[in-house]
């Protein structure tokens, strides 16, 4: 066979979505008139979430083992099946969850699912990137589209000034981050992760051209999984963005983000260069979990607070990339698709709540005596929240053991410590809503939206948080195990 | 003769006056995305400085890639800047602020 099928067909899912996406658009184009929106948007929609699906089946009959494409430029494993399964999950929730919200807000329009699409195959082709060049590409056709989505909702003022935000400061990151590129280029000859190793590994003194390397395409990386220092953007384009764009940021680009990261760092710059990077990471993962659960406590949006629990959630989930080792990564990617499911599910509810004037709910106090009016929403969120918290029966505590022990096993005791720290002073606030929630007598009387699709995926989520969940840690656990043996040749 | 280090010189100054011309810049956000612009070109310069340096022909074709990024990115910038500007009636950096915390 043509080398150049014999790709195509490793690269399924990418495959699929190219394809699909140019169809979808098709699809939306002749399907609905400009009177007549809505029905092009569900229609658009729903077979974007086919073609979601479809991707998903291209990767059950994946080979085993690791198979290489476009002359290296591109590598399927199990670490990249496994976070594109997370992807295409959350993205085709988000997809789902977004209708009722669209054709309420009077921007149905079904350019949506497409723009879904098209970063979704971004964010597949990121974590399957073997090659700078295919990293970057991943990177921007994940970012293009979401800079868009971010100011979808164009009649408003907030929403506009969200995407700008979000425009600016990304295409700064880029910047910054392909500048690390070059000088990795540059100094190591080569731009395949695996070759940089082989060079990296030869050399007997440390390049001082290959460790800004590193440091710049850190701080790249890290604006796009937002970690504290380059965490700005995300209350302000929380808060702006569309409620369903909101909710898909904080789920399926930074799965993909982290696992570009964790690829990145353990396949091109192991052994030796291990010890630089790891500082830089300490660093970055304690501020983020620091600043996620200080600056918290003084929000009053719900969306902005949601942006601080990520950010935390980031800092947390770093605490398992920092060793370096297969059971860091491993515990990187239960945490990872755990907190994909608690993130999807608080913005869920959030999202099915409506004010008495049928806008959407956005400060905490409307969440006041939520248990009375709304007993199975405020039990829902409940769940998620104590599962953020990292209370023990629920399953967000599981993979915060995981990542603490993977630390501590490597020695890193220090940042467990502080990590333990900051997540009981993140409980303070995840707390501070169960009880404006339980206990605070209703202000205003907020409805339910009623979507009953939102509804399932609700209880999906809350059952996957719930203790119930804890069914699945044995499964999830030994995906996840050989997931990061991928990263590790034996 | 021009070397190597030469190219990276101009191009790390062409990158700082980037990163600068984003951050210090109080007036328009229009000199926002040319300072954008400013740090690609700085990039690319690196790209193209570097495989010649290595006799190789990947960074060049890297180079190709990041200028057609940037045409599409700068397409996207400024189609937010128009739906911005409709809805406020300013391009000033300093009136972005309706949202803080």
């Amino acid at each position: 066979m043509n080398p150049i099928f014999a790709s195509i067909a490793i690269a399924g899912p990418e495959t699929v979505l190219t394809l699909g996406s140019l169809a979808a658009l098709m699809l939306g184009t002749f399907t609905g008139k400009a009177e007549n929106g809505s029905r092009a948007l569900t229609v658009t929609s729903l077979f974007a979430v086919a073609i979601l699906a479809l991707a998903g089946f291209t990767l059950l009959d994946a080979p085993a083992g690791m198979a290489r494409a476009f002359d290296g430029l591109y590598v399927a494993d199990s670490f990249s099946a496994f976070l594109k399964v997370i992807i295409l999950a959350a993205s085709a929730a988000s997809v789902l969850l977004a209708l009722p919200w669209l054709n309420e807000s009077g921007s149905g329009r079904f350019e949506y699912p497409v723009l879904m699409l098209l970063a979704t195959l971004g964010l597949a082709i990121m974590v399957s990137a073997n090659d700078l060049l295919t990293l970057y590409i991943g990177l921007e056709l994940a970012a293009l589209p979401s800079y868009v989505l971010a100011a979808f909702h164009r009649q408003d003022d907030r929403s506009a000034e969200a995407g700008l935000k979000y425009f600016v400061l990304g295409a700064l990151a880029s910047g910054i981050l392909l500048y690390g590129v070059t000088l990795i280029y540059g100094f190591s000859g080569s731009t395949q992760l695996d070759q940089i190793a082989a060079v990296v590994g030869g050399q007997t003194e440390r390049s001082l051209g290959l460790l800004f390397g590193i440091v710049f395409i850190l701080a790249g990386l890290a604006f796009k999984v937002s970690a504290v220092p380059f965490h700005m953007w995300t209350p302000d384009v929380y808060e702006g963005a569309p409620t369903p764009v909101a909710a898909f940021f904080s789920a399926a680009p930074k799965a993909a983000a982290l696992g570009l990261m964790a690829r990145v760092l353990v396949v091109a710059f192991p052994g030796k260069v291990a010890a630089d990077w790891q500082q830089i990471l300490i660093f970055i993962s304690i501020a983020s979990m620091v600043l996620g659960a200080v600056a918290a406590v003084a929000q009053t949006n719900i969306k902005r607070l949601l942006a601080y629990s990520s950010i935390a959630n980031i800092g947390f989930a770093l605490v398992g990339l920092t060793p370096g080792t297969p059971a860091g990564i491993s515990a990187l990617l239960f945490y990872v698709s755990v907190y994909v499911a608690m993130t999807l599910g608080s913005f869920l509810v959030v999202l099915q709540l409506r004010r008495p004037d049928g806008s959407p709910v956005e400060t905490m106090a409307d969440f006041a005596g939520l248990s009375k009016t709304q007993p199975r929403l405020a039990a829902a969120l409940a769940i998620f929240m104590f599962s953020l918290a990292g209370i023990p029966p629920l399953l967000g505590f599981w993979p915060k053991f995981a990542v603490f022990q993977a630390a501590i096993g490597s020695g890193l005791i220090a940042l467990a410590i502080i990590g333990f720290i900051a997540s009981v002073i993140a409980a303070f606030y995840y707390l501070r809503l169960i009880k404006i929630m339980y206990f605070d007598e209703p202000a205003v009387a907020v409805a339910s939206e009623g979507s009953a699709v939102n509804g399932a995926m609700i209880a999906a989520c809350a059952l996957f948080c719930s203790p119930v969940g804890m069914l699945a840690i044995s499964p999830l656990v030994a995906a996840t195990a050989q997931a990061a043996a991928a990263l590790f040749p034996a | 003769m021009i070397g190597l280090t030469h190219y990276l010189a101009v191009s790390a100054a062409l990158f700082v006056m980037g990163v600068f011309g984003i951050f210090l810049n109080r007036r328009n956000i229009i000199i926002i995305l040319m300072a954008l612009e400013l740090i690609l070109l700085a990039v690319n310069i690196n790209l193209v400085a570097f495989s010649a340096f290595l006799h190789q022909v990947h960074g060049q074709i890297f180079a190709m890639f990041v200028l057609t990024v940037a045409a599409g990115e700068a397409a996207i910038g400024l189609a937010i800047l128009v739906i911005y500007f409709r809805n406020r009636g300013t391009v000033a950096v300093d009136q972005a602020d309706l949202m803080k915390g």
